[in-house]
């Protein structure tokens, strides 16, 4: 028998609409409340309370929590899952991330909703464990081998932890791909103030199951119900008999490996289902770039000093703004194409040496000056270490 | 009692015949044992919309999209964590995982370990042939003492991998061995296996006259299956031979493979258990439901 989700249960065991808590732990929330009942984990640093909290409410709410053997592991039973009907989710840093690059891409390939949150920390390698970083900004786009599109959420507070999972499930449903929620190890072991929205105010977004006579579906073209590049969902068990593999493979779902224009028109599809949607799929947070001559362009956890240094330098008169990539994948290219044509200069702090501001200087196109401002070693910017960047000329 | 009395009705209710012709070749062993699984699962006359075939990367993980059924063909060697999933999602499904020596024993083996460990339900069959056919013959975990594979052109000097005593070791409430030189055993344990709860493994010793045979004097089917009779013994008479018999005796059995049931317990299996847990948090079950809630509140 399949979860079926209920509301009444989920409020019983999450408790508390105003509740203090660990990022980690929000991710968890969000993930329960948008309906997962499936996590397969491995514990990690700093990723590790994630799959503790669900560990313990999942089973309270009827899901299951499993511990499995290794990263790739967790994210294969996640997507087993998705194709047993369940909605599903993990959680991993840098090291376990790298791991599930394979089933990454098999999700894409496969069409699979599922969602990976990535407490992120740094690297090469093991790294350093237990502190923060934006180590995997650039993993998440282009970590599995092959053309894809990834869609990646940066939660900047615990708030927002909850939110994006809840978000990233949508996300997921909606284009049947896996989506990345970038937390870092700064937010996931940040403890703040949340609120959990109520049931009216959620918005929840469920894939599109198959219903249409089993003799015409198709499984893997567009949508033979509805206006979509995304077909529906044919749940395993439901008698639709379907075919599922990671090789090319026609509509049909059937193996196509030699065929030059079968792997085309699949992967040409699987891409612009979401890039055709990039706009939509904006989210972003502007601050003071009305009138700005410079702009922070950053996300997650280096949002928080960028927005102090910008404060500061507002009161000494420098006009700074700044926008917040909320979604990072797919990148807002035409919005940042605009601000550079706007403004003198733009700096992109993050915690590693310098990934998401390559995006920015392919959108800017040249029309501005693009600084970096990197910070590594598992320590946030500090405000003034910003401010260095500001000196107007 | 079943209705399908040939090789070509049996096809014909579980096949995909637009999937033929298949990418086996000839004297490939792969085929029979989808067979045996097909006549083991007629008569069981499981309803096949609530089957779901999975697999992993290699000839025999090719079979799930042959048959008429829900197939989730994965990545190398994960096959048994998808399963551990799908069957969480829904435990009314049945699970079936077609997988190759390699797959399994080899880049697969850490999840095999696990899912016989955990008990997951599911019933793997493990197709060994020795060798990485698919990719034309490669060294596997499989690979007997000195036999040649692309990789190992001198011969073999690593110990081949027991699927079924490292099962039984772990604790799967079924383990068997056959070939598939001799239908009706194998038929049976593949019904027994699909029938337990909790994890079975049945794997089949399977002629690749291709890759593995070709390299090793055995590229004639004929050959390679004359091989399976002369190195394979009843489980019952090896471990008697191995207990009471001569010294020369037990030397003999150097190279044999034991075939047979090498374990058939009843321990619950892990989503009977996970049930509970549920149950019991979840107060169905009203005794436990207190001292749950009380762990809770800790």
């Amino acid at each position: 028998m399949r979860y079926k989700r209920d509301p009444k249960k989920i409020r019983e065991v999450l408790g508390n609409k105003i509740q203090f808590i660990l990022g980690d732990m929000a991710c968890v929330y969000g993930g329960i409340l948008a309906g997962c009942s499936f996590f397969g984990g491995y514990p990690i640093t700093p990723a590790s309370e994630v799959a503790e909290g669900m560990a313990r409410l999942l089973p309270r709410v009827g899901g299951t929590y499993i511990q499995m053997e290794d990263e790739i592991g967790s994210i294969a039973s996640v997507i087993g899952a998705s194709w047993g009907g369940a909605k599903a989710m993990t959680a991993t840093s840098g090291p376990g991330f790298s791991l599930m690059m394979e089933n990454y891409g098999y999700a894409v390939m496969t069409e699979t909703p599922c969602v990976i949150v990535n407490v992120q920390r740094t690297g090469p390698s093991t790294g350093q464990p237990t502190l923060g970083a934006q180590g995997d900004m650039m993993q998440a786009r282009w970590g599995t081998h092959g053309d894809f599109e990834a869609i990646a959420l940066a939660p900047s507070n615990v708030q927002e932890c909850l939110d994006f999972t809840i978000e990233a499930f949508n996300l997921s449903e909606k284009y049947r791909n896996p989506v990345c929620v970038m937390a870092d190890g700064e937010v996931g072991h940040l403890r703040e103030r949340i609120v959990i929205p109520d049931e009216k105010d959620l918005k929840i977004i469920n894939r599109v199951e198959a219903t249409i006579d089993k003799e015409k579906f198709i499984p893997f073209g567009e949508s033979q119900t509805r206006k979509s590049k995304v077909p529906d969902f044919p749940t395993f068990g439901t008698g639709y008999r379907t075919y599922i593999t990671g090789l090319t493979h026609n509509e049909k779902g059937f193996p196509a490996t030699d065929k030059q224009k079968d792997h085309e028109k699949l992967v040409k599809r699987i891409t612009s289902k979401i890039t055709d949607d990039a706009d939509k799929l904006i989210m972003i947070e502007e601050s003071n770039l009305d009138d700005a001559d410079i702009a922070f362009v950053t996300y997650g956890a280096s949002a928080r000093p960028a927005e102090t240094a910008m404060d500061i330098a507002r009161s000494k008169g420098i006009k700074v703004g700044m926008l917040r990539l909320k979604i990072v994948w797919p990148f807002p290219e035409k919005l940042i194409y605009k601000l550079g044509k706007k403004v003198d200069k733009i700096i992109v702090p993050e915690m590693n040496l310098g990934q998401i501001v390559h995006p920015v200087k392919e959108a800017v196109s040249g029309n501005c000056e693009v600084i970096s401002a990197p910070k590594i070693g598992g320590e946030m910017h500090l405000p003034h270490e910003l401010l260095r960047y500001l000196e107007v000329k | 009692m079943s209705e399908i009395k040939t090789a070509e009705e049996l096809n014909k209710k579980y096949l995909r015949e637009g999937m033929w012709p298949t990418i086996f070749c000839n004297g490939c062993g792969n085929g029979v044992v989808l067979e045996y699984t097909l006549w083991a699962l007629e008569e069981l006359g499981w309803d096949m919309d609530k089957v779901v075939f999975v697999s992993g990367i290699g000839c025999s993980s090719r079979l799930p999209g042959y048959i008429n059924a829900d197939g989730l063909h994965t990545t190398h060697g994960r096959a048994l964590a998808f399963a551990t999933g799908i069957k969480a999602a829904n435990p009314d499904l049945n699970i079936v995982v077609f997988t190759g020596d390699g797959d399994c024993a080899g880049i697969g083996g850490n999840h095999f370990i696990h899912a016989a460990r955990r008990n997951i339900d599911m019933t793997v069959i493990m197709i060994n042939n020795f060798i990485y056919g698919m990719t034309g013959g490669q060294l596997a975990p499989t690979t007997p003492r000195g036999n040649i594979a692309t990789t190992a052109p001198y011969g073999n000097i690593e110990h081949p991998f027991d699927i079924c005593n490292l099962a039984k070791a772990l604790g799967a409430n079924y383990v068997a061995r056959w070939t598939v030189t001799h239908p009706y055993q194998p038929i049976k344990s593949v019904k027994a296996a699909l029938q337990k709860t909790g994890f079975s493994l049945v794997e089949f010793l399977a002629p690749c006259p291709t890759a593995y045979g070709r390299r090793n004097k055995l590229g004639d089917i004929k050959k390679l299956w004359k091989w399976y009779e002369d190195h394979t013994i009843l489980i019952e008479d090896y471990e008697r031979i191995m207990n009471y018999g001569s010294d020369e005796e037990k030397e003999a059995m150097k190279d044999m493979f034991p075939i047979g049931v090498f374990q058939d317990i009843d321990k619950p299996g892990f989503f009977t258990e996970y049930k509970k847990l549920v149950d019991r948090l979840m107060g169905k079950n009203d005794k436990k439901t207190v001292k749950a809630k009380a762990v809770i509140q800790k």
